[in-house]
């Protein structure tokens, strides 16, 4: 504030002739309008961003089903670009990805919604101070830590009482993801649970409901909107998650629903294959875009439907 | 609402109604039992195996954390001294060290801070004080949350193509920061809006009062104000591209680098990439210098995080 008048002081201070005074507002006006302009153009760069994602992944696309067909691309059972005979069915990545992302859901919707529960409908307010800002640190852990975590902890953990033949397979790399992704579903579970009004608990409990039946039927049911779209936002994080399962999970394109065997999912093979000596503008360079085109539609719909699940069935009260 | 209430007769004068109600009167010391406190017997039993089942889940949650650091710490603190810290990478597990990989993630997350910072408060700052209410404006507030649900791998494919191959950048510094610039601006624009929501509008409508144009409010008025907010959201933001593995993996791609990055147009690795490169190494002696590597990133992170949780702790104030 000091500021502000400080300037139309010095701008248009006591004894200053209209012509000058006229000229400041000039001079203000004039730095609006710049300042305006600068700010859209900022704004126009994440326009942009969406652009040149959409148009990158469509462009190599399109070159690449050029060659192969999309329905082979979408209904073939075996994936082996880098090996001959070649083929280009990228079932098995789907399988992998949705796999490892199931596991990881498991995971986190049964911690994480146990946890939510806890926290909202059972822990002292001190408690809850303390516990929520230390499972979000789980989120905020790089991912290729968590990958260093499931090769060299929970792969010997599971080792030790099943019977896991390579040292990758996807049950580890889920477990290590749906720890990673825990925290969101809480997080978002929590705030839904929050915001159930107190006097419906009261009226349960004044019907002689324990507190385990009040969180059963009536806060959950009430949050259930937030908790499902916690859950798909979740699900989304980890299907487009690329370095637990790249270092875990394996490199073997996989059309299985076994949880102890190794895996490849599309992230996995988007790594592999960027990381690898093959030759820009080669077919096998294409196929990095087409199944991140796969992988880009995939997150988007999950994205869409999660807050379009919030957005159409939040109570109100 | 505490859970272990006694309960003695005290129990129904409680102020807490609930904590009266989950202890029902007809409790195990009745000496007639009937079907009632049969019933409510089971409710009880019930009740507390879903409090430890629930309280199971959150104990679960934090073993894993600290079982990740226990992990982290036994292996790589053996290996962790100054010429890990001063060394190059080597093939030899004893001499390699995070040097290349520690000035790189310095430039990058210089870089990106550059890049992200003007754009995505200038956005905010554009969506929040200036737009309109126009189907335009409301297209590109919901770009912005689909981009920050975007896959940061579908960054890394984004930014070899654009940025490496198109603008003919290579695998520079440049590249990297631009590509991570792409990756936390909606995290940027998106803290900075909330924390410019949170100004109340009595401070802006004093400013219009003494003829300020919009400009001038958001200047004197509205920006001093958020900057706290928009401050910790950032260091947030930055955080998140100094732990971000998988576009940089893509960008550099080499990760046996003997120097310093010493302009924008040079070669890089950061520290999540090297890291990467030696758990996937098969030699038995690199996973503790992996763990060495994990422990120096993890520590970098906090202070990160720290300074965050100061900065809102020491500056922000609630109206």
């Amino acid at each position: 504030m000091a500021s502000l008048n400080r300037q139309k002081n010095e701008q248009s201070g006591f004894g200053a002739s209209v012509e000058s005074r006229r000229h400041a507002r000039r001079w203000v006006r004039a730095e609006q309008r710049v300042v305006v302009v600068v700010f859209l153009l900022a704004t126009l760069i994440s326009v942009l961003a969406t652009v040149g994602i959409i148009y990158t992944l469509l462009r190599e696309s399109y070159g690449f089903f050029q060659v192969v067909s999309a329905w082979e691309f979408i209904t073939g059972t075996r994936w082996a670009p880098l090996f001959e005979p070649q083929a280009f069915g990228v079932l098995p990545l789907i399988a992998g990805t949705l796999l490892a992302a199931g596991i990881a859901g498991i995971v986190a919707l049964t911690l994480g919604l146990g946890a939510a529960i806890y926290l909202s409908e059972y822990a002292p307010d001190r408690v809850r101070r303390i516990i929520k800002p230390v499972l979000e640190v789980l989120a905020g852990i790089p991912t290729v830590v968590y990958g260093f975590f499931a090769l060299s902890f929970v792969t010997p953990l599971l080792q030790s009482f099943l019977p896991i033949p390579v040292i990758f397979n996807v049950l580890s790399a889920g477990i290590v993801m749906g720890l990673m992704i825990m925290p969101m579903v809480s997080t978002l579970s929590e705030d839904a649970m929050v915001a159930v009004p107190r006097p419906l608990r009261d009226a349960a409990y004044a019907l002689g409901a324990t507190r385990f039946e009040v969180a059963t039927k009536v806060v959950v049911p009430a949050a259930l909107p937030g908790i499902v779209a916690a859950f798909i936002l979740a699900l989304s994080r980890a299907i487009g998650e690329t370095l637990i399962v790249t270092i875990a999970a394996g490199a073997t394109p996989n059309l299985t629903l076994n949880p102890l065997e190794s895996i490849q999912t599309m992230t996995a093979y988007i790594v592999q294959v960027s990381l690898g000596e093959t030759p820009q503008g080669s077919l096998v360079f294409k196929t990095i875009f087409a199944v991140g085109l796969l992988l880009f539609l995939m997150t988007l719909i999950m994205n869409i439907v999660g807050r379009w699940v919030v957005r159409r069935y939040t109570e109100r009260y | 609402m505490e859970h272990e209430r006694p309960p003695i007769g005290s129990a129904r004068r409680t102020s807490s109604i609930a904590a009266s109600i989950t202890r029902p009167r007809h409790s195990s010391s009745t000496t007639t039992p009937n079907s009632t406190s049969n019933r409510s017997t089971w409710r009880r039993w019930r009740d507390r195996f879903f409090f430890v089942l629930f309280f199971a889940s959150v104990a679960i949650g934090i073993l894993g954390l600290a079982a990740l650091v226990i992990d982290v710490m036994t292996d790589g603190l053996g290996a962790l001294d100054f010429s890990f810290i001063n060394s190059y990478p080597s093939r030899h597990a004893g001499e390699s060290g995070i040097r290349a990989a520690l000035f790189g993630t310095i430039w990058i997350t210089v870089g990106t801070a550059a890049f992200a910072i003007p754009i995505g408060v200038g956005t905010a700052i554009f969506l929040e004080e200036f737009a309109p209410d126009h189907w335009a404006v409301r297209l590109v507030q919901l770009n912005i949350s689909n981009l920050a649900g975007v896959p940061s791998i579908i960054y890394g494919i984004l930014g070899l193509a654009l940025f490496v191959q198109a603008f003919a950048l290579d695998r520079s510094v440049l590249a990297g920061s631009l590509t991570m610039t792409l990756l936390v601006l909606p995290i940027v624009i998106i803290v900075s809006q909330e924390a410019i929501k949170a100004v109340p509008g009595e401070f802006r409508d004093a400013a219009f009062a003494l003829g300020a144009n919009r400009w001038q409010v958001v200047k004197t008025v509205v920006f001093p104000q958020a900057i706290p907010g928009i401050m910790s959201g950032i260091i947030l933001a930055l955080s998140r591209a100094v732990g971000e593995a998988a576009p940089m993996l893509m960008i550099s791609s080499l990760v046996f680098l003997t120097f310093i990055p010493s302009s924008p147009g040079d070669r890089f690795t950061v520290l999540p990439v090297q890291i990467f490169n030696w758990v996937s190494l098969p030699q038995p002696g690199f996973q503790a210098v992996a763990s060495a590597g994990i422990i120096i990133l993890l520590a970098v992170l906090l202070s990160l995080n720290s300074i965050a949780i100061w900065i809102r702790n020491r500056y922000q104030t609630r109206y």
